[in-house]
């Protein structure tokens, strides 16, 4: 059955009188998703209760201490620099006339279309020990740089990609900030700058922290940056047991950076930042002028240099690669074929198709129906796009060698992974996409003499195909640049774009992983295209 | 319009001073040629005006007239490109001087009155106070909430409190500071039109306790001629006339302010003879304003409102027209009645008159008091 033959057959259902026993089913059918992602979840801690006493003592342990505070602290520096860049950027690129204002906000939000890694992998490949630059720089009597691994430099490359979080929400609390609250306080006798302090800033502080914690989540749950800068966090230490055989100590760790996760999701739902701001007022929004006089021209270099570095460094490194011959280069076993690129196309295909197939009827169903038990089951499969990838992967592992050994590094794992991580995006988007088909539509066409499979037919699926669209492309396209699952879960001898840049880089041999991670970048590009264009809509469409 | 307006008549295309409000105390606030462009587009005209200490003053006019944009020069949020602003004597804008907002001392209550959503209302009327001791300031808002009856309300947020409430607190808040002068920017605009009229007087009351300057800006004419003390009336950023509300009502300075007070009507006649002859009648010389013998032998268009007009069944006289269209206002029917002439005029009759769309009538002239008139171009 085709997709269109699918959501035919699907609409049937949900067009159908008596919506109760359908709403149990897709209710039921996202309790299974929850579950099987739940599952695995449980198989960590029974792997953790194996290991009996030594669990608690593993989880004091010192070595495991040591991990939670840099993990802690690498969180709370990335997320304190990128409020840093973030806020100033923000500010200037809303309130100030700095000349081509429009392309240095396009430019100062373009670096979160890079995964880190590939920023990481790029310092290091310029950097690094045999990396590009110690190659340009030795002759000119440069022998050591100082070293980019560590704490420090992952904390400025994880800043340099992930400021645009704060940037942009930011921006949207700017921007709906009602003027005259400023003009208000002007003339109040406050001058610009305590206006700022004591009315603009109470005003943006929801978007600036919801902005926070999305860095705040993605610096945790990050698997590459770490990795490739040797900070031995959560994600990194625990992928360093999983490799030495301690499957079981894994397991610990992965639950300890559940609880992290759940600890910043907690604060996220208490402080209970609403989409569409704290404080709604109307008016003249984002119309404040901030008048730089000369000094605008110094400052539009903020947006440009902090934006064009985390762009056009990566761009560059690869670039030099791709053009220069020399030792750093990988042959042999470790050449780049185009199959690792088919291999990327082929699975992203297969779990597109299937977080559609598992999104369609639960989105669907919670855009029209205001059941609670709806909205638990539009909610459940978040879970899974809050876990970080490494644990995912792990209880994978661990689920597949204990229940069903036939699955273990296979494809279809592999695939069950993904789905279950990004199958929320998939959800998103057909979700509001839904919820944009005007009731009133609907009931025109039954006034018209359609029955409502036939409304369903012609005027619902043609209004959400966009949306099922967009949603599908962004599966893809995050599918294309996942890393921890893949690395952990792919079959033997099985590479992906992703998988090929990561043994190169970690025999440092960086020269033909320039192709991949070229390509890596477009396909980011790209999903950021697709986030962009959805958002465009909607803003047309109010 | 100037144009419009014959060399006779010149004395009222300037703008007329009104003789009221307390002409002993001094101006305190004064706009010379003052022009504000948008592009090309001047969106205040050589603007020039004066406003006197405790006066309240209003600019009527339609939406784009440049009304809003004298408001916001005056608070200092826009710059002029010529001309000066002076507040007691103190230049604030030209001259190639600028008084930022902050230290102007004039206050400005928004359209959607721009209430902190994230400070209660003591903290919002407080908030331009804050250079005053603690305790100061606890006995200013208070002070400030009794005024505008509000005294139970300062712990609540502004999102809790209904549009009249609000528009109370935006009150107390300017008023908290002191300023000079205080500016109200479309202030009833965004109230149900049942809270309008008392929300008018209980303005009005607040700042005559406060006793202090303002200047309001509304596109209502019944608002600006029920609470101001002076009304001027703008036209495509220009200052068409100042005055005393009822002066410029019956005696409007052109043609826009004719039309743009309410209802206005003309009928044409020629003079002669110290009378005009007219579709109503011959109106005598001492029923128009401004008697000029250098006018007779010219035809010009006479002034008549809903009240200048009776109406009555057609009588022995012969019509005068026709009814066109009826509105029931609840006390009285408006009539709209196609003159024979063409001319469209309005009449304003007891609600127990009744007459029928179609229907021919006589259209008497009742009016008690001096009819403007305008030269026919």
């Amino acid at each position: 059955m085709g997709l269109q033959g699918w959501v035919g057959w699907f609409g049937t259902l949900v067009t159908e009188e008596g919506e109760t026993a359908i709403g149990t089913g897709l209710t039921l059918l996202a309790a299974a998703i929850a579950a099987a992602l739940v599952l695995p979840l449980g198989w960590l801690a029974l792997d953790v209760l194996e290991l009996g006493p030594q669990a608690i003592q593993l989880s004091f342990a010192p070595t495991t201490v040591q991990v939670l505070v840099r993990t802690v602290g690498l969180v709370a520096v990335v997320t304190a620099g990128s409020m840093i860049v973030g806020v100033p950027l923000a500010v200037l690129t809303v309130q100030a006339a700095i000349p081509f204002r429009r392309f240095f906000t396009i430019v100062a939000a373009l670096p979160l279309a890079i995964p880190s890694y590939l920023g990481a992998f790029a310092v290091v490949s310029a950097f690094g020990p045999r990396g590009a630059l110690s190659g340009v720089l030795a002759p000119i009597g440069i022998e050591h740089l100082p070293t980019v691994y560590g704490f420090l430099g992952a904390s400025i490359v994880l800043t340099f990609y992930t400021y645009p979080y704060v940037f942009l929400t930011t921006r949207a609390s700017l921007l709906s900030l009602d003027a005259s609250l400023v003009e208000a306080a002007r003339t109040l006798n406050s001058g610009r700058w305590e206006a700022f302090r004591r009315v603009t800033l109470p005003q943006i502080t929801p978007g600036i922290t919801a902005g926070a914690l999305l860095v705040a989540l993605y610096t945790l749950s990050d698997f590459g940056t770490p990795n490739i800068m040797r900070v031995e966090v959560f994600t990194q230490f625990i992928y360093a047991r999983y490799n030495a055989f301690m499957r079981d100590y894994a397991a610990l760790l992965s639950l300890q950076l559940v609880a992290v996760t759940a600890v910043i999701l907690a604060i996220e739902s208490r402080i209970g930042i609403d989409e569409s701001g704290a404080y709604e007022s109307g008016g003249n929004r984002g119309a404040v002028d901030l008048d730089l006089g000369r000094l605008r021209y110094p400052a539009m270099l903020l947006p440009a240099g902090v934006g064009l570095v985390a762009l056009l460094f990566p761009i560059g490194i690869f670039g030099m690669w791709l053009v220069r011959s020399g030792p750093g280069y990988a042959t042999g076993s470790m050449a780049f074929s185009w199959s690792f690129g088919v291999n990327s196309v082929y699975v992203s295909l297969l779990a597109t198709g299937g977080a559609v197939l598992v999104a369609l009827p639960i989105a669907l169903q919670s855009a029209v129906s205001g059941s609670r038990l709806a909205s638990i089951a539009d909610r459940a499969p978040y879970v899974g796009y809050a876990t970080p990838g490494i644990v995912l992967a792990i209880a994978l592992v661990s689920f597949s060698l204990d229940v069903l050994p036939a699955l273990y590094k296979t494809i279809p794992l592999l695939v069950f992974a993904y789905v279950v991580r990004f199958m929320p995006q998939a959800i998103g988007s057909i979700r509001s996409s839904r919820l944009q088909v005007d009731r009133r539509l609907l009931e025109a066409a039954g006034t018209l003499g359609r029955s409502r499979l036939s409304a369903f037919r012609s005027i619902t699926m043609p209004l959400i195909l966009p949306g099922i669209a967009s949603g599908a492309a962004l599966v893809f396209l995050t599918t294309m640049k996942e890393l921890p699952a893949t690395l952990i879960l792919r079959p033997l001898r099985f590479d992906t774009l992703v998988t090929y840049i990561w043994r190169v880089q970690e025999a440092g041999l960086y020269g033909q992983a320039a192709v991949p991670a070229l390509v890596l970048v477009v396909v980011s590009g790209l999903s950021m295209g697709v986030i962009l264009a959805q958002e465009g809509g909607r803003d047309a469409d109010q | 319009m100037s144009e419009e307006i014959s060399p006779a008549h010149s004395d009222r295309g300037r703008p007329i001073e009104g003789a009221n409000a307390d002409a002993t105390r001094e101006t305190l606030l004064e706009l010379d040629s003052v022009t504000r462009r948008f592009d090309t587009e001047a969106a205040v005209d050589q603007l020039s005006l004066s406003v006197r200490e405790g006066e309240l003053l209003t600019l009527l006019g339609p939406s784009g007239c440049g009304k809003t944009t004298t408001l916001r020069l005056l608070a200092g949020l826009e710059r002029p490109d010529s001309g000066t602003i002076r507040v007691r004597n103190e230049v604030v804008a030209g001259e190639d001087r600028f008084v930022t907002p902050e230290d102007r001392n004039i206050g400005l209550i928004f359209q959607d009155f721009a209430l902190f959503p994230h400070l209660s209302v003591a903290a919002n009327v407080a908030y331009g106070i804050q250079d005053r001791p603690d305790d100061a300031i606890d006995r200013r808002v208070e002070e400030l909430l009794d005024l505008v009856g509000l005294s139970a309300y300062g712990d609540h947020s502004p999102d809790s409190l209904s549009g009249g409430q609000r528009q109370r607190v935006a009150l107390a808040r300017s008023l908290a500071p002191e300023p000079d002068v205080l500016l109200l920017d479309e202030p009833f605009s965004n109230l149900d039109v049942g809270l309008r009229t008392e929300m008018r007087e209980e303005v009005r009351r607040i700042l005559k306790a406060a006793d202090v300057t303002a200047i309001s800006v509304t596109h209502d004419q019944e608002e600006a001629l029920s609470i101001s003390d002076r009304v001027g009336v703008m036209h495509d950023g220009r200052l068409e006339q100042v005055g005393r509300p009822e002066a410029v009502f019956q005696n409007p300075a052109s043609r826009f302010v004719a039309h743009f007070l309410g209802h206005a009507g003309f009928v044409t006649g020629r003079r002669e003879d110290g009378a005009v002859s007219t579709v109503l009648g011959s109106i005598d010389r001492g029923r128009l304003v401004g008697y000029d013998p250098a006018m007779d032998g010219s035809t010009i268009d006479v002034l008549v409102r809903p009240d200048d007009l009776g109406i009555s069944d057609d009588d022995a006289t012969g019509a005068d027209g026709r009814i066109i269209h009826r509105q029931y206002t609840g006390p009285s029917f408006v009539y709209r009645i196609e003159l024979e002439t063409g001319a469209v005029v309005h009449a304003q009759v007891n609600h127990v008159d009744r007459f029928e769309v179609g229907q021919a009538v006589t259209v008497d002239l009742t009016a008690d008091h001096p009819l403007a008139w305008f030269p026919r171009d």
